[in-house]
């Protein structure tokens, strides 16, 4: 089946994207196609280039960069929500005359409508949240 | 249209499982994650609305949830399904559709 | 083939952001011509009181926008009578939420409809696609 997968909170402050994760590997290892993984409200800080945090746990936002690398999934940021929390991609930046960008590898900014296309073209859409 | 509803916040912190209670169909079945495994732990205040849940529809918890919060497997409510995360996305491609509680 | 989208709302405005921006998804969908619901039920039936004032909170006021749905075409708006009855309040606590239809000389109609959890129920077994925020 093609599934698609909403995040509404960011790393660590919530279990959301730990469960989606380990759901969509779970997915993927039964062969479902995963049409999209979509970032909303907090979910964006999912997508920080910036974070460091501590070695002996896991490090959610490279987890997701690996998972997107091995499977070709398809990360969108929404861009209002990422507007809004400061994270920026290098268009982004330059387009709001920021100073930087923070946005991590195998992710993509892009609109709302990528959420309700994902709901559309999905067998199914399962959202993680608080 | 049957729908798997997950349910993740402990019934003490919020009241969705009271919520999808009100407005379950017949054929759908609850999935507790994350927080939301304590209402299928035995002895609580909630345990017989939740066994009560159980004689109308499929009842599972997440098996790995329960175990990080070190809730034993022997220690749910009786009628109640353990399922990893394997099992998590059968329930959501058997199910025709699935309304995240949050 | 339009799908039968169904967003849930059950947070009040302004303690957390979800009103705000499940708001904003909402009139996203309009413009993919699917079949839209949306349900306000536990706390969420507070996002439409009427008569919201922010200044003293410093936030926007996004309570207008609800007006702008039936513009929209968002008019099939479900309000669980549990939840309003739980929080004392009535439909008239509430924003009075409009569509014009086209196919009735654009007769000015009810967005709101109030239901009962069985009647929400129903609706809800009959959704295809389940937003969450």
């Amino acid at each position: 089946m093609k599934l698609s997968i909403q995040i509404n909170e960011g790393p660590y402050q919530h279990q959301a994207s730990d469960s989606a994760y380990q759901f969509t590997k779970a997915a993927l290892a039964k062969g479902h196609e995963i049409f999209r993984v979509f970032f909303y409200h907090d979910g964006v800080n999912n997508a920080t280039r910036l974070g460091v945090p501590p070695q002996d746990d896991r490090n959610i936002t490279q987890q997701w960069t690996e998972l997107q690398k091995e499977h070709e999934l398809d990360l969108v940021v929404c861009i209002a929500a990422a507007q809004r929390r400061g994270l920026l991609d290098e268009d982004e930046a330059k387009r709001q005359g920021k100073d930087a960008n923070n946005i991590a590898e195998g992710f993509r900014i892009s609109g709302l409508g990528q959420l309700i296309e994902a709901g559309i073209e999905a067998d199914r859409l399962v959202v993680f949240g608080d | 249209m049957s729908t798997l509803h997950t349910i993740n916040k402990s019934p003490f912190d919020r009241n969705s499982f009271g919520s999808c209670m009100r407005v379950i169909s017949d054929g759908d079945a609850i999935l507790f994650i994350e927080d939301g495994v304590y209402a299928a732990t035995s002895g609580t205040t909630f345990s017989d609305a939740v066994k009560a849940a159980t004689d109308s529809h499929t009842v599972f918890v997440l098996g790995p949830d329960l175990s990080a919060r070190g809730m034993k497997e022997d220690g749910i409510v009786e009628g109640v399904n353990v399922v990893d995360y394997d099992g998590f996305v059968d329930l959501v491609t058997e199910y025709d559709k699935t309304n995240s509680w949050l | 083939m339009a799908k039968k989208f169904m967003f849930v709302n059950r947070r009040a405005p302004y303690g957390t952001v979800y009103a705000l921006e499940s708001l904003e998804v909402v009139l996203i969908s309009a413009a993919f011509e699917q079949e839209v619901a949306l349900v306000f039920m536990d706390d969420g039936v507070y996002e439409l009181t009427k008569g919201q004032k922010t200044d003293g909170i410093g936030m926007k006021n996004f309570s207008p926008t609800y007006s702008a749905l039936g513009d929209y075409e968002i008019k099939n708006i479900y309000i669980e009578k549990e939840s309003l009855e739980e929080r004392g309040l009535t439909l008239d606590d509430l924003q009075h939420l409009v569509w014009e239809d086209e196919d009735d000389d654009w007769a000015e109609k009810d967005s709101i409809h109030l239901v009962s959890s069985k009647e929400l129920a129903a609706v809800m077994a009959d959704q295809e696609v389940v937003l969450s925020f």
